[in-house]
């Protein structure tokens, strides 16, 4: 789906959502409130301008807007993959991107990351992965890595790689497997502008529940009981 | 990755049995050419079990040999060792079992 | 028994293991390890790639003290997978910084040493690592100090190089490196034009501790020497980063700055030339004192 359809499935009762380059930003209604709209498109590279024009946006809705819920909008193919990037400190860019997200939620603002096309790695994590809560469309594809370059890298041949992503959840690629880890709190299937409303009535989660998602829905067994003993320890 | 088990009874020669100084020691990193050694105190009737996961197969006969030399020289009672290997050389081996159980016995040697 | 016995032994902090930084970083024998060897807790993921595991997953965590102080600390051990994240690895760090929001030490100190996310674990490691971070943005937010020590031979990449940057402060040494994608994986999908994974000096100038504090974006330089992270790491504890809207938007001044100024510069001498360093081929060959004194008298660095 593209972003235009996308915003036009949440918001039925109208917006603003525009595009400069590979960025979206604008403003959409539910149920009369105001929703800002920030995101990319394009299978967008993040890189150290787009990091910066995204925590931009963050940073103006919680100055100018209080308590105004943030939707984002994730697509993106990662980060960019450059000399210049890493020379210039395209970790700080992306830490920065996150810490506006987390700026936004400690300021009571519902932030809420859809991933609606392809969420790989860094540019997802830095983005979407620090809502308060992530969801995904149907078609979603998540990826730490390009299959090939992993396969390189962890030299094993790309059948071995495409072979584990068609049978294991930690592995595979679709929303339906990070669903499952834990990391995507919902899939959301046919009417989005009722999952939008739904979720923004519902009280927000004050804590980061995904390991005991993935606990429950057994795709990640390990995370939340090593956390909660590590509490518990002596 | 290999599985393997070593159980080594009880040494009838009591002159050399020195109390353990600690629970437990680890000593070495699992990278490549490398191990990590694990020693516990362990309810064995006096004996001394070692158990090894190694990225290697097909090494049996040598880390037999290693670790009865290890065994001979220490006689280790009531020891347990666990060994997460990544291809480390015999020489490494010995040397890491060394420092593990050195330190394990602490000044008491 | 306080630390003055050891502080006068130079102990390399790139050659020590995880294990041997703790124990010579906090107070002697202060160290309590939580999740240790003994209890096994291994990686599920790895038996599918015949790899071993190790018995701590590739980081060591628990609390200590620091000049008497109540800390806890996450130590990576870059000898295993690259200290690589993968889900027990990343739990385990998660699980601190929870503990420390509910405990709230003096603070806490992340020595970070890390390719990212353990590709054996993908998904797994992806999400642990987004974990950690949320975790550690909730300190932040609670105003509890989070020090990230850089300086081993691994570096610190991937999703951990943004951790390390969500931190009160960093402190790095000469031979430490961060940044997002490793050099070799650049060339790997980039092709060695874009980046010679090879040449280390052109390593060392862009992603090198040298140049991410003459930037700006670590705090401490120090030698290759524990003690020296000691008393960096004690004082960067010190350091107050408030998550508030005031230091964010000089955050993002700073660096919105850094791209009119720097934007345009192919190679980190072209950087420091413009900084004012007059001589920026001699950057390479000074020790940390000498840049130490050196940044001090730019004007327009700025600490992010």
């Amino acid at each position: 789906m593209n972003w235009e359809q996308l915003v036009k499935e949440l918001f039925p009762e109208g917006h603003s959502v525009n595009r400069a380059g590979e960025m979206l930003r604008g403003e959409g209604k539910v149920n009369g409130a105001t929703v800002a709209v920030i995101g990319t498109t394009d299978h967008a590279y993040i890189g150290v301008e787009l990091a910066l024009a995204l925590a931009g946006e963050i940073l103006n809705v919680i100055r100018s807007f209080p308590k105004r819920p943030i939707l984002f909008l994730a697509d993106t193919r990662g980060q960019r993959l450059s000399r210049r990037d890493e020379l210039l400190g395209i970790n700080v860019y992306l830490a920065h991107l996150s810490s506006s997200f987390a700026l936004a939620r400690s300021r009571r603002h519902r932030v809420i990351g859809l991933a609606y096309d392809e969420a790989v790695s860094g540019g997802f994590l830095a983005g979407g992965m620090m809502a308060e809560i992530t969801v995904a469309l149907p078609e979603v594809h998540v990826r730490v890595m390009d299959t090939t370059a992993m396969a390189r890298v962890m030299r094993i041949p790309i059948e071995r790689m495409l072979e584990l992503e068609r049978n294991s959840p930690v592995f595979a690629t679709e929303a339906g497997s990070l669903h499952q880890l834990g990391g995507i709190a919902e899939i959301w299937n046919g009417n989005l502008a009722e999952h939008l409303q739904k979720v923004l009535v519902s009280p927000p989660e004050a804590v980061d529940t995904r390991a005991e998602k993935g606990y429950a829905r057994g795709g990640r067994l390990y995370a939340a009981p090593v956390i909660s003993r590590v509490c518990k320890h002596a | 990755m290999e599985h393997l088990e070593f159980d080594f009874p009880a040494s009838t020669d009591s002159s050399r049995q020195t109390p353990a100084r600690r629970d437990s020691v680890l000593v070495g990193v699992v990278s490549s050419g490398n191990l990590e050694v694990l020693v516990e105190q362990a309810s064995l009737a006096g004996g001394c079990r070692v158990i090894v996961d190694t990225s290697i197969r097909g090494y049996g006969a040598i880390w037999q040999a290693v670790l009865a030399d290890f065994v001979k020289r220490y006689r280790p009672r009531d020891v347990q060792v666990s060994i997460n290997d990544a291809g480390a050389s015999p020489a490494v081996v010995s040397l890491r079992l060394d420092q593990a159980y050195e330190d394990f016995q602490g000044d008491a040697a | 028994m306080t630390s003055a016995d050891i502080s006068t032994v130079r102990r390399s902090y790139y050659e020590a293991t995880g294990r041997q930084r703790i124990a010579a970083l906090l107070d002697r024998d202060s160290f309590h390890e939580w999740i240790g060897p003994r209890e096994r807790v291994t990686s599920p993921h790895l038996k599918l790639f015949d790899v071993p595991v190790s018995f701590d997953d590739g980081v060591i965590v628990g609390r200590g003290t620091l000049d008497g102080k109540r800390v806890f600390i996450v130590a990576q051990e870059g000898g295993f997978m690259g200290g690589s994240v993968g889900e027990v690895h990343g739990a385990k760090i998660t699980g601190v910084l929870r503990r420390a929001l509910i405990d709230r030490p003096h603070g806490v100190l992340l020595l970070l040493e890390s390719g990212g996310v353990r590709l054996h674990e993908a998904n797994a490691g992806l999400i642990a690592v987004s974990e950690i971070l949320h975790a550690l943005l909730a300190l932040r937010a609670a105003g509890i100090p989070v020090a990230a020590l850089i300086g081993g031979a691994y570096g610190c990449f991937g999703g951990m190089s943004i951790v390390a940057h969500c931190c009160n402060a960093i402190v790095i040494s000469e031979l430490g490196r961060i940044g997002l994608s490793g050099p070799e994986v650049i060339e790997t999908v980039a092709g060695v034009e874009e980046f010679d994974s090879r040449d280390l000096a052109l390593v060392w100038r862009t992603v090198g501790g040298k140049s991410r504090y003459l930037l700006g974006d670590a705090s401490r330089l120090v030698p290759d020497d524990i003690p020296a992270f000691r008393a960096a790491a004690s004082a960067a504890l010190l350091l107050s980063r408030a998550l508030d809207l005031e230091n964010l938007e000089r955050d993002h001044e700073c660096l919105a700055v850094r791209l009119n100024f720097y934007g345009d510069c192919k190679d980190a001498e072209e950087i420091w030339s413009r900084m004012g360093i007059i001589s920026s081929r001699q950057v390479a060959l000074l020790d940390e004192a000498e840049l130490v004194e050196l940044a001090q008298s730019l004007p327009n660095r700025k600490v992010i």
